[in-house]
This record gives structure tokens, sequence and C-alpha cells, in this order.
């Protein structure tokens, strides 16, 4: 049932007007961050307000203007938008405050931007993850883009500026092959509606314009999502400030990187016609390599965000896989690995900033002892690394389930191997920074000036922990109900096609 | 007859009165005749937004206006349809809006300057409107030359290295004319009329003929150079850069869309574009878009002057057009008279920031704006709404004209033109963002004042409202470009598409 309502609109205007009123509140610092709060708590209520109604199958839509003769920017509330839409306006409400005692507490300047671009971000992402149509995909997708740019150039340093440029460079141009990817796409369908199961199929054109379509749009994805080689960016925008980087890789860019890999797979192209033409293998290998790769990276650095980033890298390319096996368990394990990887990301860099306040320490090699002084911090780093590497009653091991239990469906067991290697690598990458952090002693002539970290930085980081931990034992314990939305979702891509058992 | 009946010719006769005016009532008071300029100006946008409703009322209808009540091929009418009382509409309003901008440059300046300013700046839109809303070919030809000598005179005013510029587009601009009525010339000798309509019926047998090959390539010429299609365009940069800041708006954004206009005009509603001479034409003009494309956007790469890499940039723009055409189909069509209209606000609106920047700071380097976010906040939203738009993201207009262009383009299945508009848009965002990078990062540069700030947005007021509408113009247009091209622009498509 579809229900014309105005609420995906006001979601996403709630945080384009905190955005707004950001702006404009430049020299009061706490009327500033009040809007920024009251925007995500609004858009958080207005995504929750739809929940329970999503579920019984109401579909709510709104149209805010045509794009063109045809074509809306018409947002829609379908289970495998909501799961995103939920996520990122559930974390928002974390992430803003920790950004608030992290902004403060770290000295920063350029604080209203910092804001604004954080709020106009956030509306993005809520935008994506309803967006009906490619278009309206497209555009959320650019605003995304454009937004996310001051942010990782935020430090205004020489670092920064290279890396924002590499990563402009990475995303435009993968966004303007989307762009000419849709072109395609409108041309031989006639249409862009999102609809489960895709909507283009064999007799629309040649196998080979197909396949050259779906490697163009999968390549926008695929950027944001860092699947190998196309990740360099991410290493790099490390240098923006933590709660950003808990932002690009929980939250905002890259998971919009792999729900847009999601959406092509599942509701462009759908998967009897990519089993057809056969480009879904290819990016389950691609996606598989980058998992191994990147894990084996991450044991190499020795700067502690980054090592999180190329873990990220290696996260991200779960869902990609998940996407690229195409059954039923496979999808709804990439959905559920969205939200498990999105809680215990936001964790660690959470905690990873906590650090970086609390003592300016980057490099693991010097985090001796460090949980001695902070206790609450590496406790919580120490479970979502436990979370990472698929640690049963944690979040990530019900994703990891069906996604393991998808690959066999798809009479494929290989790829349990890669999620099994890839669980062991997690372990040998970050368990040694809980080691370093409670088994070794701290170093006793400490000459290092430590800062202060405010409960505004370590609440976020418990709320998540502990999030973490009850939707890993009970998934279903409260709403918004991840796992029904999930399984919904890939019930839907799915149905009519059969693939697996 | 009501007086809305007349409104297509007041949009030209208006400015044109005021403007023969403007230096006598100079002479009473200095302003005097600037507010009689603008006043015209505001009849012109008033006539023109009428005659739109009027157009829209009929339908797709084309209304004719005979002057005199002179009737075609004898007398001279005017002939409006959806695409040019659009395109009409965009003159009068940025016309009307730039007026403005130029008074704080011309603060000092007596009388006859400021008269003179105006008088000019008056018949340069007069020249403008009239090439628009003209249905006869040697008419065209009069308020081509009044465009161009008006510009000519625009041009000089902007200080000591703009009378070279204007002297060198003189030149060029002269052979651009002299190949204009060489062409017509042709056409009047094939057909013997000078009417449009009746031209468009008359030429049918003469569409084989080695002459008419002829003609429509001295009309490429012409309308090329003035509109500086590559590679016709070596007087534009120049141009564009001297030319005095206070017009360098209007000149920059409508000065080379008109003949751009005229172009579309010829070739699709009076010659026709399915014959094989035309097809070639287009064909030709395709490649001189695509070099255009990439050889402008590498140019404005490399340029320090802010002005000179907008000029380029305009280049590579007119391209878009260009290609637009050269695609052939509807949609190319509509992404071509859609970026024609985008690109004229887009690129107004970047030269009124650059004639706000030299105004306050006397500055035109592109690598000395740093910290011009805090000072020009206004200025700075205006310049990252215009760049989006070049670059092409959306809800910005410039992506809508992109979009249609890569629909004509599939449709049309030139996949190469798909991929040229996807370098030109990453070459764009090259060379614009890191206008964007310079504004928002480099502290230590040093910005001197050479005129206090007088507002809270760091500009005059005159300067700051039309830079804002301006870039309001830009999400506007973006935002209504579904209404545009559906209950405007599809209504008056040419014959060719409709069959």
């Amino acid at each position: 049932m579809i229900v014309q309502d105005p609420r995906p609109f006001m979601a996403v205007g709630a945080a384009f007007f905190a955005a707004i009123l950001v702006a404009f509140s430049r020299k009061y610092p706490n009327v500033r961050e009040t809007w920024s709060s009251l925007g995500a708590i609004g858009m958080f209520v207005l995504i929750y307000s739809m929940v329970g109604d999503v579920m019984n199958g109401t579909v709510f839509e709104s149209t805010l203007f045509m794009l063109t003769d045809n074509i809306g920017l018409t947002l829609r509330t379908d289970p495998a938008g909501m799961i995103f839409a939920c996520l990122s306006s559930l974390l928002w409400i974390p992430i803003n405050f920790y950004s608030i005692g992290y902004m403060r507490n770290n000295h920063e300047a350029e604080q209203t931007g910092y804001f604004a671009s954080f709020a106009v971000c956030l509306a993005a992402t809520c935008g994506i993850s309803l967006a009906s149509n490619l278009l309206t995909f497209f555009v959320f997708y650019e605003i995304l883009t454009i937004f996310s740019y001051p942010l990782v150039l935020h430090e205004r340093n020489e670092e920064a500026l290279s890396a924002s440029r590499k990563y402009l460079a990475y995303t435009l141009v993968s966004g303007q092959l989307f762009l000419a990817g849709t072109v395609g796409v409108y041309c031989i369908s006639g249409t862009m509606d999102f609809t489960a199961g895709g909507f283009i199929t064999m007799d629309m054109a040649p196998v080979w314009v197909l396949q050259l379509l779906f490697i163009l749009m999968i390549m926008a994805g695929s950027v944001k999502a860092a699947v190998m080689p196309l990740h360099g960016w991410l290493p790099a925008a490390m240098v923006a400030p933590t709660p950003v980087s808990a932002l690009l890789h929980a939250v905002a860019v890259v998971k919009t990187g792999a729900f847009a890999v999601l959406r092509v797979i599942g509701f462009v192209f759908g998967p009897a016609l990519l089993s057809q033409i056969g480009m879904a293998d290819i990016l389950a290998w691609i996606a598989a390599a980058t998992i191994i790769i990147s894990s084996f990276i991450a044991l190499k650095q020795d700067n502690l965000k980054r090592r999180l980033a190329f873990s990220t890298i290696g996260q991200l390319s779960y869902i990609v896989l998940g996407a690229s096996l195409l059954t039923p368990l496979a999808i709804k394990g990439a959905y559920l690995h969205l939200v498990a990887h999105a809680l215990m990301k936001i964790t660690l860099f959470m905690c990873a900033g906590c650090i970086i306040v609390r003592t300016h320490l980057h490099n693991i090699s010097e985090m001796n002892g460090i949980g001695f002084r902070m206790p609450v911090t590496m406790s919580c780093f120490a479970i979502a690394s436990f979370g990472i590497a698929g640690t049963p009653f944690i979040i990530g091991f019900i994703s990891k389930w069906n996604l393991a239990m998808g690959a066999i469906q798809a009479g494929k067991p290989l790829f349990v191997a890669v999620w099994v290697a890839s669980a062991m690598l997690a372990i040998a990458y970050l368990m040694p920074v809980v080691r370093m952090a409670f088994f070794r002693k701290p170093p006793t002539d400490d000459p290092r000036q430590y800062g202060s970290i405010s409960y505004l930085m370590l609440i976020p980081i418990c709320f998540t922990t502990l999030l973490a931990i009850v939707l890993g034992c009970d998934p279903e314990l409260f709403p918004p109900d991840f796992y029904e939305l999930a399984t919904t979702a890939a019930n839907k891509i799915c149905a009519g096609w059969g693939g697996g058992w | 007859m009501s007086l809305a009946t007349h409104a297509p010719v007041f949009i030209v006769l208006l400015p044109l009165t005021a403007s023969l005016l403007c230096l006598l009532f100079s002479r009473v008071h200095r302003k005097l005749g600037s507010w009689i300029v603008q006043a015209a100006l505001v009849g012109s946008f008033a006539s023109a937004v009428s005659t739109l409703y009027a157009v829209l009322e009929k339908g797709s209808h084309t209304i004719h206006y005979w002057m005199g009540n002179w009737e075609p091929p004898i007398g001279i009418e005017f002939a409006v349809d959806p695409l040019n009382t659009s395109i009409l509409c965009m003159i009068t309003f940025l016309s009307l809006v730039i007026s403005f901008y130029g008074k704080p440059f011309l603060k000092d300046e007596d009388w006859l300057h400021y008269g003179g300013y105006y008088t000019l700046y008056g018949l340069l839109t007069v020249g403008l409107c009239g090439m628009v809303v003209t249905g006869d070919v040697f008419n065209m030809y009069v308020y081509l030359e009044i465009m161009s000598l008006s510009g000519y005179g625009l041009i000089a005013l902007g200080g000591k290295k703009s009378m070279l510029a204007a002297f060198r587009y003189l030149l060029v601009g002269t052979i651009a004319a002299s190949f204009y009525l060489i062409g017509i010339g042709y056409i009047y000798s094939m057909t013997g009329s000078l009417n449009m309509a009746d031209i468009s019926v008359r030429i049918q047998p003469f569409v084989h003929t080695p002459l008419f090959a002829f003609s429509v390539a001295c009309f490429l010429i012409a309308f090329g150079i003035k509109m500086a299609l590559f590679p016709l365009h070596g007087w534009q940069p120049d141009a564009y850069t001297y030319a005095h800041p206070g017009a360098a708006g209007l000149i920059s954004g409508c000065m080379s869309k008109v003949p751009a206009y005229a172009m579309i005009r010829y070739f699709f509603y009076v010659f026709g574009v399915n014959n094989p001479v035309m097809g070639g034409l287009l064909d030709v003009m395709g490649i001189m878009g695509v070099c255009g494309i990439l050889i402008g956007s590498f140019m404005a790469l490399a340029q320090f002057d802010f002005r000179r890499m907008l000029a380029y940039s305009s280049v590579a723009q007119l391209g878009y057009i260009a290609v637009g055409m050269a695609i052939g189909n509807m949609y190319g069509f509509i992404g071509a008279v859609l970026h024609l209209i985008n690109h004229a606000f887009m690129k107004s609106c970047l030269f009124l920031v650059t004639g706000g920047i030299s105004y306050r700071f006397g500055e035109v380097n592109l690598y000395r704006l740093g910290g011009l976010n805090k000072k020009m906040t206004v200025s700075t939203v205006a310049v990252c709404f215009a760049v989006l738009s070049m670059v092409g993201i959306p809800p910005t207009c410039g992506f809508f004209s992109k979009w249609y262009l890569m629909l004509g383009a599939y449709e049309g299945k030139q996949f190469i033109y798909i991929a040229v508009l996807v370098i030109s848009s990453l070459l764009n965002a090259i060379y614009y963002f890191r206008i964007i990078e310079q504004m928002f990062i480099q502290r230590e540069a040093s910005l001197t004042e050479i005129h206090k700030p007088e507002t809270m947005f760091g500009l005059p007021m005159e300067m700051v409202v039309p830079i804002g509408i301006t870039g309001i113009g830009i999400l506007a247009l973006g935002i209504y470009s579904m209404n545009i091209v559906t209950y405007v622009l599809k209504l008056g498509l040419p014959e060719v598409f409709l069959r």
C-alpha cells in the first residue's frame, strides 16, 4: 500500500534546516550545537515514526518536485531503504554528541563549517537511503560527495588538501560514470524507478551493453565502498578529524557506496539478470580479494586510524561480496552487515578519537598500558574488536553467519573460507592493540601532556557498544527491527528468481 | 488592439528610446539617464514576460507582429514563439539585474561617462533582444551591428588594455558581420525573400545546391565567430577579460548566447536539419564543439587571471551548445537551448563576482583569493553554486542541460559525446574547485582593500543583490528545469522533431 506522506522529505529537511541554522549561528557555539543536536533528534524521530508501518507493508512516498517530465525527486520508504535510513539517523545522535565533545576538547578551528557540512552529509545519506529512483539517488549521492569534501579538508593543511583532492577525484569521476550509466539505463528501459528484483530485462539491449552499464554503475558504489583497486582515497582521508572518519566509515560515505552496490544489484539489474550476464561472479572475486588483501595491509599499519581504515575496506567488501552472491541469505547478510559494521566501526573510531584527544597518540606501538588510563574506552574497543572478528553475542556474528550461509546457498563454499580467514586476520590486526593496552606496563617516565575527555565523548561510545551487544544477543528485541527489515528486503529482491535453495 | 498585443515590439522599442534619450537627460542630472534606461529595462522585461504568457496561451503557435502592419515578405516582422520568448525573458532579466551592478564603478565619473555607459548598455540590450525577436533576416543584421558596436564600446570602457581588445574584436566582429551579409545575399538570390518563415518554404528546392552549402557555411562562420566557437574564439578571452567590469556580466552572459540562438533559429527552423548539407554541417559543428570543450577546458586550466579563466571556460561551455545542436535530435536540441539559458546565468554570476572582487580588492589573480569566504560571504556562496553548476552537480541547473545532452547523445548513438561530456565535467571540476580551495583555505594571502566594505556583505548593495539573484537563479533554474522544458521548450520544438 502506497501512502503519500511528506515525512521522508521532512526527515531530510530536518537535517538540511539544521545545517542552515548552524551556518547562521557562527558566533554562538552552544546555539549552533543545539541546532545540530535538534536536527539529529528530529531526523531520528521522523524516520522512527515510519518504521512500524513500513514493517507492516505500508510504503510512504512523496515527491518534492519533478526533475524531468516523468522522473520526480521522490523518496519512498521500502524496507531496504529503511534499514539504512534508520541506521544513519540512529547513529547521527551519538556521533553528534561525540563530535561536540571532540571538537571542543581538541580545540579545532572552523567548527561552524564542520557541523553544517556534517548535517548536510546526514541529510544526503537519508536521501540516498530513501531515494525511489536512480536520478534522485544520483542527486543525493553528488550532494554527499560535495559536502563530505569540506570535512576531509577540515585541517586545512597540505596533507588535508591532497587527501581532499584525491577524494574528489575518485568520487567525482565515479559519479560521472554513474551518470553515464544512468542515462544508458534510462534509454534502454524508459524508467528509473527502483524495483525489487530489478527492472532491466535481457531483451532490452545486447549483453555487452548490459555488462558495460553494470560496470559503469557498480563503479560508483565500489569507489565509495573502497573496493580494491578503487580504495586509494580512504586511507588518505584519515587526516580528517576522528568523528569525520567515524562518519565516513560507519555511516555516510562508505556505507552509501555499499548501499549503492546493493541498490544496483538488487533493484536495477536484479539477481536473475546478473546471473545471466555473468558480471556478479567477477565482482564477487574482486570483493573476496579485497577482503584478504586489505586485512594483510591492515596488519602492517602502525597508525591506529589507518589500521582501522584498512579494516573498513575489508569489512565493506563483505557487503559487496554478499550482494554479488545473489542468494536471499547472502543479501540479507549484506544488509545486516551494513548495520553491524556501522555499529562496531563507529565504536572503534570513537575510541581512537578518545585516545587522540586524551594522549595525542596516533601509533599503536606507543600505546603501552593505555588501558589502565582509559579503562572504559579500551574495554569498548576490545568488545568492538571481537565483534569485527565475528564473535557470537556481538552483532557482527549474525551478519557473518547469514553471509556464510548465503555462500553455501549459492553453492560457492569457497567464500566461507574467505570469511573465516578474514575473521582470523581481524583478530590478528585488532587484538595486538587490546594486548598493548591492557597487558603491557605503561611507561613510567611519561613526559606527555594529557588532554581531557568529557562525558560527551564517553557516553556515545558506551551507547554504541551496548547496542552492538544487545542487538548481537537478540536482534529482534526492539524496533527498528533490522533483522526483519533485512529479511523482507532480501526476500523481495530474490522473489521470482529462487536463487539458492 | 490592446497594449498587450504590442508587447513584442516594446521589448526592443523601450530600451532603444531610453538609450537614445539617456545622454540628454544625463546632462540635466548625472544619474537621470541611467534611471530612464533602467525604467525602460523594467518595461522591456515586463513586455517579455507578457509575451511569454501570450505565446504559451496560444500553444505552439508563433505570434507574428508586423511592423507598421506591412505584410511580410514586404514588411518587417517580429516572430515570437516559446523558444525565443524564453530567451528574451532571460536577456531582459539579466540586463535589468546587471544594470544596477555597474553603478558603483561609475560613482566618480562625470555625466558624459555615466550617461554614455548607460546609452551603450541600453543599446546592447536592444541589439540582443532585437536579434532574438526578429523574424527578418536583414533586420537581424541591423541588430547584430547594434549589439556589436555597443559591445565594442563597453569593452573599450574597461581601462588601458581594453582598447586593444576592443579593436581586435571590432576587426574580427566586422569580418563576422560581412560573412553574415554574404550569406544573406546568397539566400536572397535563391529565394528572393528576407523573411524567415518565407525563406523556410522557398529554400527547399535549393537545399542540394552548392550555393546553399556556401551560404550555410557563411552563417556558420559568422555566428561561430560571434559566439566564440572554437577555433573562431581568438578575440574572446581578451574581450571578456578587459571589458568594463560593470557590463562584463551581460557581455559574457548574453552576447555569445544570442549568436548561438541565431544559429539554432537558422539551422533548425529556417533551413531544417533533415538534408545532407545540414547533416554535414552539424557534423562539423560537433567536431568544433568537442575540440572547443576540450581545448577551452585545458586553456582555462592554464590561466591565472580569474576573468581569463572564465573566458576560456565560456569557449568550452559554448562547445556544449554546439554539441547539443550537432546531436540533432529532440533531447540534444533541448539540452542546447537549456544550456544556453543556464550558462548565461552561471557565467554572469561568476563575472559579477570577479567584478566585485576587483572592485573591493583590485585583485584578479585566482591564486590570491584566500579568506574570501569570510570577507564576501554572499559572493562566495554564489560562486559555490555557479561552480557546482558548471561541474554539473544536481540540483543546480548545469546538471540538467548535461542530462538532456547525454540523453540525446545516447539516443542518437553518438557515444563519443557522452565521453566528452564526462571528461569535460571532470576538467571543469579541476579548474573550478581550485578556486573554491583558494577561497576557503589560503590564509596568508594578502587581500588589500581599495574600497572599504559599505555593507555587511562586503560590497555595495547594488552589487550584492545582482550576485545573489543570479546565484539563486542557478538553483531555481535547476529546480524548475522540468517546467521550463515541458511547458516552454517542448512547445517550441522545430518541425523537424515533430514528425
